[in-house]
């Protein structure tokens, strides 16, 4: 990859991600139960399970959007506490609904979602980013009047413009990000992952699609709980 | 890939500024209400309407209009701004951007002050901008309508500060709006009695700077908390 200066914490050589003996309870029901894992630089966990297996729920506590009733998730021997100053310089977490205002385009939406990341680029770097993922004519049309897809690949151009950006998240949190693309956005999206791992990123993906990244990606699935190398 | 970023590599990386993240938010709610205007003018009609129906209902008897107006421009304003608590935070609750915000590189308490002023400008400062015209009708004097303006200016703040942990803390729970209504009135109380008092007190010209000298320091300390008391509502509610 091009850019070789990493700012602060985010040291993209050698990071580790690990979770050991992670258990949410949700009310009566116990979501994920002694779950323990360990991915490193270069890495993509990918999690598998039927609906309501806690995809969702271990996405958002990596995030630290949850905490873990037990256990503890670590970033390169460091606690994560609930929504910490260097989890949110390291952590990049795309959710399983858009995060878009309606009332914005699809434009506004991106630059939204820059400012609110506290990044600045050049709008020329955004349009880039709109035409990268086939959004350069709908950049004026209300997120409302989008499709499904459509609002999915604004994520895909803020993970595009993530990596291009100095300031670097070595971390990808992201949930169903292929939900709805067509099969030319999924190869972009495994494109983009292949460039994030590539540079030494580390990502988490809930997904139902097999990615043609299996060379670097774990699997594991919530039902049986199985973490294997593929 | 490599070659389209090589061309984005004179991008200038963030300096880390908090107060930028009040900033932020308040610029992205102040466009997300211009966007949507009808729901702030929403607020405002139905503060004109309800000051409005009270000189209808209780006829033209001026001494008791004048002596009731302070109260009821007052709890109108609290309702109109009770109505609009519920938006606060519940658009971005519902559509995820609430979640991008907790896990912005700002620090929460920065984000949520600037959403609480955002709201403010949206909703407070117009009531009080009103108020005079409102005043009017009950046959307040120039002097008194000036300061029902005033204390509306001082209080109003308070009322989108209280009302904001309020609607943090009531996010995605079911019959939230009552909760929310149940919670935060009671909290308006002193603000109600300050802002009200400091009218009434002008119409028996009386000495009334010491009661909007109590809601400018309600705000002070309010503004001082709040934030952080908000902050940590929204991260429970997200939980």
């Amino acid at each position: 990859m091009v850019i070789t200066s990493v700012s602060n914490s985010t040291q993209t050589a050698a990071d580790t991600l690990r979770g050991s003996g992670l258990r949410l309870e949700r009310g009566t029901r116990t979501i994920i139960d002694n779950l323990s894992f360990s991915i490193a630089s270069g890495q993509a966990l990918i999690l598998r399970g039927t609906n309501g297996s806690g995809k969702t729920s271990l996405l958002r506590m990596l995030a630290g959007l949850t905490l873990p009733d037990a256990g503890a998730v670590w970033w390169n021997g460091e606690p994560l506490k609930a929504l910490s100053t260097t989890w949110r310089n390291v952590a990049l977490y795309l959710g399983h609904t858009n995060a878009l205002k309606d009332d914005f385009t699809a434009h506004e939406n991106l630059v939204d979602a820059l400012s609110i990341d506290g990044i600045s680029i050049a709008p020329g770097a955004q349009l880039e980013a709109l035409e990268k993922v086939g959004l350069i004519e709908q950049r004026h049309v209300l997120a409302r009047r989008l499709s499904q897809g459509q609002k999915r690949r604004i994520g895909l151009a803020r993970l595009w413009l993530a990596l291009s950006h100095a300031h670097y998240k070595p971390l990808w949190l992201l949930d169903e990000p292929t939900n709805a693309l067509d099969s030319d956005g999924v190869l972009l999206f495994a494109d983009l992952i292949g460039s994030h791992l590539g540079r030494g990123g580390i990502a988490c993906i809930a997904t139902h699609l097999a990615l043609d990244i299996a060379s670097r990606a774990k699997e594991m699935n919530l039902d049986s709980r199985v973490e294997a190398a593929q | 890939m490599t070659a389209n970023l090589n061309s984005l590599a004179s991008i200038n990386s963030p300096v880390f500024q908090p107060e930028r993240g009040f900033i932020v938010a308040l610029a992205r709610d102040a466009r997300l209400a211009v966007r949507s205007k009808g729901e702030v003018i929403q607020a405002l009609a139905f503060f004109v309407v309800v000051v409005s129906l009270f000189p209808l209902a209780i006829g033209p008897e001026s001494a008791l209009l004048k002596r009731i107006a302070p109260g009821v421009v007052w709890v109108a304003a609290l309702l109109s701004v009770l109505l609009t608590l519920p938006r606060m935070f519940a658009n971005d609750h519902a559509d995820g951007t609430l979640e991008q915000l907790a896990l912005s590189v700002y620090p929460l308490p920065t984000i949520v002050a600037g959403k609480i002023v955002a709201h403010w400008l949206m909703t407070g400062l117009p009531l009080a901008a009103l108020s005079p015209l409102l005043g009017l009708q009950f046959g307040l004097a120039s002097g008194e309508l000036a300061v029902l303006c005033v204390s509306l200016v001082l209080g109003t703040p308070v009322l989108s500060m209280i009302g904001a942990i309020g609607a943090a803390l009531t996010l995605g729970v079911r019959g939230g709006s009552v909760l929310l209504a149940l919670l935060v009135l009671p909290l308006y109380i002193p603000v109600l009695i300050f802002g009200a008092g400091a009218v009434e007190q002008a119409m028996v010209s009386v000495d009334f700077s010491a009661n909007l000298s109590l809601l400018g320091a309600i705000m002070l300390l309010a503004g001082l908390a709040v934030p952080f008391a908000t902050a940590a509502a929204v991260k429970i509610s997200l939980d």
